[in-house]
């Protein structure tokens, strides 16, 4: 080696500037472009944000770890469509703080495991899973359905999320732009004022944990599940138009 | 080296091994309790009713729990203790300000604490290896800042002109981790007074983030900083030179480099751009020869004293490490090809790989490190040669059984989810490959507990050790004859 490696050995200033150097190079090249290139998530209709109800059924999908065991991302390929469904989008986590992709399947994955079973199977399965699958390794989770809701915060959970871009609406401007894009509905579900009255509302219409004098964790955990997957209509696509974005 | 028990002529300035000695017995605390962990959890999923419907010891909440006591209670306090020893000794300086280092360590355990109680409390980030919430991150911050600063520091006082191949190992560890930590850790918390928090990056973004951390975190944590040890405690108990200083120089500019591009083989497939996974892939790839750059580097340093192997069982812990690194950045790269990781991808092979790395590399390196270091800090001889290599035996034969179960499980899960009948159905619901993985999960937990048991052992033969050692004798005088 005709270069002079012994300079670098020397002196600290040169060794911790090379190697901060060396250290940054992959992550500006391969991460920080994607906050850049607009392809990097597709713009697809009915992706939205979580109603009330639904994000505080997120926040215990991730207190519980369920991520652990659990992947909300379908690969392209042919076995997983038959089992799951239509590969996952990018926009369809767009709005998820964090990303709950996973890494590991000792469960099924549940990316469209919304509408697959009844509010009912999802109580019974979440209280006792091997009352309903024998050979099931999953925990019971039996405090669920009797841990009444805690949404006293509720508001300050959108506000966070809304400061890290997630489009609820607190002023009146912000709900009328909601609606141009989400259409009224929606909108008034992610309008931060009324959420606790939106929760409630939701939680009662929906009977998520098939007890109707109630609102508990497992209200909230099944109307998240029961959402997951269902936003986007993949009927109205042809069946090559996501492989663009790739 | 020295071994004579002479005490040091009191007046000469004196390392500090007392911060060594701390971070040493607590790694040792942290590895019997975050194996326990892994054994106990190991066993929830073979046997579903331990979770005994509890919320506080199911799965999902200790599994956390287990991967930051042994991620960062064990190997980052192993870290720790090394570190501040080989950048001592290879300086021929005390350590830059004794009240710097008490901070990192009651910090650094404190972050420990508050990390296991607050993930069995369901306080969690959702982000593997970073689930702490966003008070524990500030301290974890302002710990690793100190920890800069006195490692640096300490490097500024030497009084050898060359800084040992060793020091630039641990310093690249520890600029890496603060980078990943800052930036994986960027959330926005829901009040000043609530341990909840939301990430700042969401879905893909996000996705990219955390696993640039998740990959490095392996890749610095665990494989940089270890190399740093290896460095200095396989030439040491080898009584050999390092076999080659010119690959020491390349295989740790290329690894410390290529290592930060190889992240996004995680999200293989998922809804990250192509290109990202390609390059990704092809880094990996490129990973192989810097890693076994080390693992020959370190193996070779025996060459002339092959001899020891049969003899030492000290050194036998530190070429085995060598191995499982050699087998674990082989297997590695072999993953990160996107067809070989179509199937073994959200399998058991994945759980498998990392713990020959986890078990094989970082666990045996590090035990075969405390066995140089402990008589050395507290003067004295290890309480027990048999003890030490009855260890050895229960975590070779007990490695040896956790990923060889995690194969079979991993690559017939992978085969049982994308086989198809003779009319084009899926051949298995997703349940049967549950049952079918029942044999080996039950076989990783015995591996498991073989290797918790070698753990105990060295903990019974350390704790004599220390006992009939003497802390105020060691050898802690700076002299230029020895480093």
């Amino acid at each position: 080696m005709n270069f002079n490696h012994d300079k670098i050995e020397r002196n600290l200033g040169i060794l911790l500037i090379l190697t901060m150097l060396a250290i940054s190079a992959g992550g500006l090249v391969e991460i920080v472009p994607l906050f850049f290139i607009k392809e990097t998530v597709e713009k697809v209709e009915g992706v939205r944000p979580y109603s009330a109800l639904e994000l505080r059924g997120r926040d215990i999908y991730i207190r519980e770890g369920c991520y652990t065991c659990h992947s909300q991302m379908i690969r392209p390929f042919r076995d997983e469509a038959l089992r799951y469904g239509h590969y996952s989008l990018a926009a369809e986590s767009k709005y998820d703080h964090p990303f709950q992709w996973g890494s590991k399947r000792t469960g099924p994955d549940l990316a469209r495991v919304g509408g697959k079973y009844s509010n009912d199977w999802h109580t019974q399965h979440l209280t006792a899973p091997r009352s309903l699958v024998p050979q099931s390794v999953m925990p019971n989770y039996p405090w669920l359905a009797t841990t009444a809701l805690d949404y006293s915060d509720i508001e300050k959970r959108m506000m966070a999320l809304r400061t890290t871009g997630v489009p609820y609406s607190k002023t009146n401007a912000e709900y009328e732009r909601n609606v141009k894009e989400f259409g009224e509905t929606v909108a008034k579900s992610l309008h931060i004022p009324d959420a606790e009255k939106n929760l409630i509302a939701q939680a009662q219409l929906g009977n998520y944990d098939t007890n109707p004098d109630n609102i508990t964790e497992m209200d909230a955990l099944v109307a998240y599940l029961q959402m997951l997957g269902t936003l986007v209509d993949f009927k109205k696509y042809d069946d090559d138009y996501f492989v663009k974005f790739r | 080296m020295a071994t004579s028990s002479v005490a040091a002529a009191g007046a000469a300035e004196q390392y500090n091994y007392d911060i060594v000695r701390k971070f040493t017995i607590m790694t040792l605390v942290w590895g019997a309790i975050g194996m326990f962990v892994g054994v106990y959890i190991a066993s929830e999923l073979a046997f579903p009713w331990l979770n005994f419907d509890n919320p506080y010891i199911t799965f999902g909440r200790l599994r956390p729990v287990h991967t930051g006591a042994v991620i960062f209670g064990f190997g980052g306090s192993a870290l720790f203790a090394t570190s501040y020893y080989v950048v001592q000794r290879t300086c021929q300086a005390r350590l830059f300000s004794d009240g710097m280092a008490n901070f990192t360590f009651w910090g650094w355990q404190a972050v420990i604490v508050c990390m296991a109680l607050g993930n069995m409390m369901g306080y969690s980030q959702g982000r593997e290896y970073a689930e702490m919430e966003w008070p524990i991150d500030l301290l974890i911050e302002i710990v690793w800042v100190t920890y800069l600063i006195v490692f640096v520091a300490t490097i500024m006082k030497r009084k050898q002109p060359h800084i040992y191949v060793a020091n630039w190992f641990y310093l690249a560890f520890i600029l890496a981790t603060a980078l990943l930590h800052t930036f994986n850790n960027l959330a926005v918390p829901i009040d000043i007074f609530s341990m909840k928090s939301y990430s700042l990056f969401s879905g893909a973004q996000d996705a990219m983030t955390q696993w640039w951390y998740g990959h490095n975190s392996v890749g610095f944590f665990l494989t940089a900083a270890f190399l740093g040890m290896m460095y200095y405690f396989v030439p040491k108990q080898a009584g050999r030179p390092v076999y080659s200083y010119r690959l020491s120089v390349l295989h740790f500019w290329a690894i410390i480099f290529l290592y930060m591009w190889a992240g996004s083989h995680h999200l293989h497939w998922t809804a990250i751009p192509d290109w990202t996974s390609t390059l990704a892939a092809t880094f990996s790839i490129m990973l192989l020869l810097p890693s076994w750059g080390g693992m020959i580097n370190g193996i070779l340093t025996l060459s002339g004293a092959w001899d020891k192997l049969r003899t030492d069982p000290v050194m036998r812990f530190l070429i085995v490490a060598l191995s499982f690194y050699g087998m674990s950045t082989f297997e590695g790269p072999m993953m990160s090809l996107k067809d070989v990781n179509a199937l073994s991808h959200y399998t058991d092979w994945t759980v498998g790989h990392v713990h020959s790395g986890a078990l094989g590399w970082v666990a045996m390196i590090t035990f075969g490190s405390l066995y140089h270091l402990v008589p050395r800090l507290w003067n004295t001889q290890m309480h027990s040669m048999r003890l030490i290599n009855v260890h050895f035996w229960l975590a070779t034969i007990g490695v040896l059984l956790y990923i060889t179960a995690m194969w079979i499980s991993g690559i017939m899960q992978g085969l049982m989810w994308r086989a198809f009948d003779d009319f084009g159905n899926l051949q298995y619901s997703f349940v049967e490959s549950v049952a079918a993985a029942h044999p080996f999960y039950i076989m990783r937990a015995v591996g498991g507990a073989f290797f918790l048991t070698g753990m105990l052992i060295m903990c019974y033969n350390m704790f004599r050790t220390i006992r009939k050692g003497n802390a105020s004798e060691a050898q802690a005088s700076i002299s230029p004859a020895v480093a």
